[in-house]
């Protein structure tokens, strides 16, 4: 008898989680029978273990508060990211000189460990704003990088169109570009939005701003509760995940029934 | 009457346009036959001010004033029939959207994108896009390629009536029977054949 569509698309999306949730307790059992006492919630906790973790936190009040300033300061250095990366990449397409000045700068941005940079944006600006200046320089590459070799790809045939249709500059923009670079934005904006968690939460680590995921998950190494750091690290994940997949919805909608 | 007096156009050291003149009547379709690269698109593109010609003139038109369509469709995927007209038409003209598609032959389509358009259809809407445009002088390369013969014909006819003078390319006999002049043309360097 052949399996019906909603349960067949609940096994496809149940099974890959279901099977790494089986993975995870058959490491943690071995690890557990290898350790004695408290060995495996110091190594690898049992699933059910940071589960009991994970309602804990969600049940106090500081828990929500945490979550939106994290999520506060990661998207406000995304979007400022997102925005200097898209004038560097218009501005070095547009001057070969502005690309010979610019471009070392951001090649030297995204070579150098996130780490240097923590470290002296703490000088700089002090502690409550570099998870937010850290996201925004570690997104700046991959947008300028992604834009620079979509407007450089934009069809020059297009282009010449319209010239021809004699359209103004703003509608250039919006009806040959924008559209053009669709591709490009998404790629760049999904990179870029878990880049800005990861070096966001990593700086929230080391510079401990208040409420904030990042010095939820030092405390957590502070005080040995591996469960818990299990859990503030699902957290980050599930946000990221939801971040990118709010992104692409978004420009989901910008290019339906294009048939492109 | 537009005129271009002795045009040259060289690409590296190849004359593909070498001192040459045609005079365009002010009205009606002037049809150019000729061989694939002898310089039909180039002296289109010269009139549309796409190449700067290395020397000649042109007098009775600028190019601020042609239209062009070129020999590929350039639709964008992202507009739909309609909007590819309201793109190129100021808000004022958009009653005159219901006309273009009728001329092309495009009723009923106004909320198709280009990808369920067949290979004719896309030409045709190119070339709506480009009669929408206020010319004094349109410059068609190919407009009835993939075009079915009977509404060629059809369309040939009302760009004949047009107010403004029209030069076309094309390779099909019965279109250029059907137009008011026609050049056969030889080339490279573009000349007019004996």
């Amino acid at each position: 008898m052949a399996c019906p569509k909603p349960l067949k698309n609940l096994i496809y999306v149940l099974l890959p989680p279901a099977f790494w949730l089986g993975v995870w307790q058959v490491c943690a059992f071995l690890v557990d029978r290898r350790l004695e006492g408290r060995g495996n919630e110091l190594q690898l906790p049992y699933p059910a273990s940071v589960w009991t973790a994970f309602t804990a936190m969600v049940g106090m009040g500081e828990f929500w508060a945490t979550v939106a300033a994290s999520l506060g300061r990661i998207a406000l250095g995304l979007a400022w990211g997102v925005v200097l990366g898209a004038v560097l990449a218009v501005l070095t397409c547009a001057s070969p000189w502005a690309d010979r000045l610019l471009s070392p700068a951001v090649r030297v941005v995204r070579a150098a460990p996130v780490a240097s940079f923590i470290l002296l944006v703490v000088l700089w600006t002090g502690r409550d704003n570099v998870p937010a200046v850290i996201a925004a320089m570690m997104v700046v590459p991959v947008v300028w990088d992604s834009l620079f070799r979509g407007i450089q790809a934009v069809d020059r045939k297009l282009l010449e169109l319209a010239q021809c249709c004699r359209f103004s500059r703003w509608k250039t923009l919006t009806l040959i570009y924008l559209p053009s670079l669709r591709p490009h934005i998404l790629s760049a904006l999904t990179t870029a939005g878990g880049l800005a968690w990861k070096s966001g939460v990593a700086a929230e680590v080391l510079c401990l701003p208040e409420p904030s995921l990042g010095q939820r998950i030092y405390y957590t190494k502070y005080y040995l509760d591996i469960p818990e750091l299990f859990a503030w690290t699902a957290v980050t994940v599930a946000l990221s995940l939801l971040l990118e997949r709010l992104l692409r919805a978004g420009l989901a909608r910008w290019g339906r029934g294009w048939g492109v | 009457m537009i005129r271009c007096h002795e045009l040259t156009v060289t690409f590296g050291s190849k004359a593909v346009l070498d001192r040459f003149s045609l005079d365009i009547p002010e009205r009606g379709v002037t049809a150019l036959s000729g061989p694939s690269g002898c310089g039909k698109t180039t002296l289109l593109r010269v009139l549309a001010g796409l190449e700067r010609p290395q020397g000649g003139t042109v007098s009775g038109v600028a190019p601020s004033q042609t239209a062009i369509l070129f020999q590929e469709d350039r639709l964008l995927p992202w507009r739909t029939v309609e909007q590819h007209l309201t793109d190129v038409l100021p808000r004022e003209r958009w009653g005159e959207v219901p006309a273009l598609l009728a001329l092309a032959e495009l009723e009923g389509e106004e909320k198709s994108f280009p990808s369920a358009l067949s290979g004719g259809m896309g030409r045709r809407l190119a070339l709506a896009r480009c009669l929408a445009l206020d010319a004094r002088l349109y410059l068609l390369d190919e407009p009835f390629a993939g075009v079915d013969l009977p509404r060629a014909l059809r369309i040939l006819d009302r760009l004949n009536a047009l107010p403004a003078p029209v030069l076309l390319v094309s390779h099909e006999p019965a279109v250029l029977a059907r137009a008011s002049a026609t050049l056969t043309l030889d080339g490279p360097p573009l000349r007019l054949s004996s």
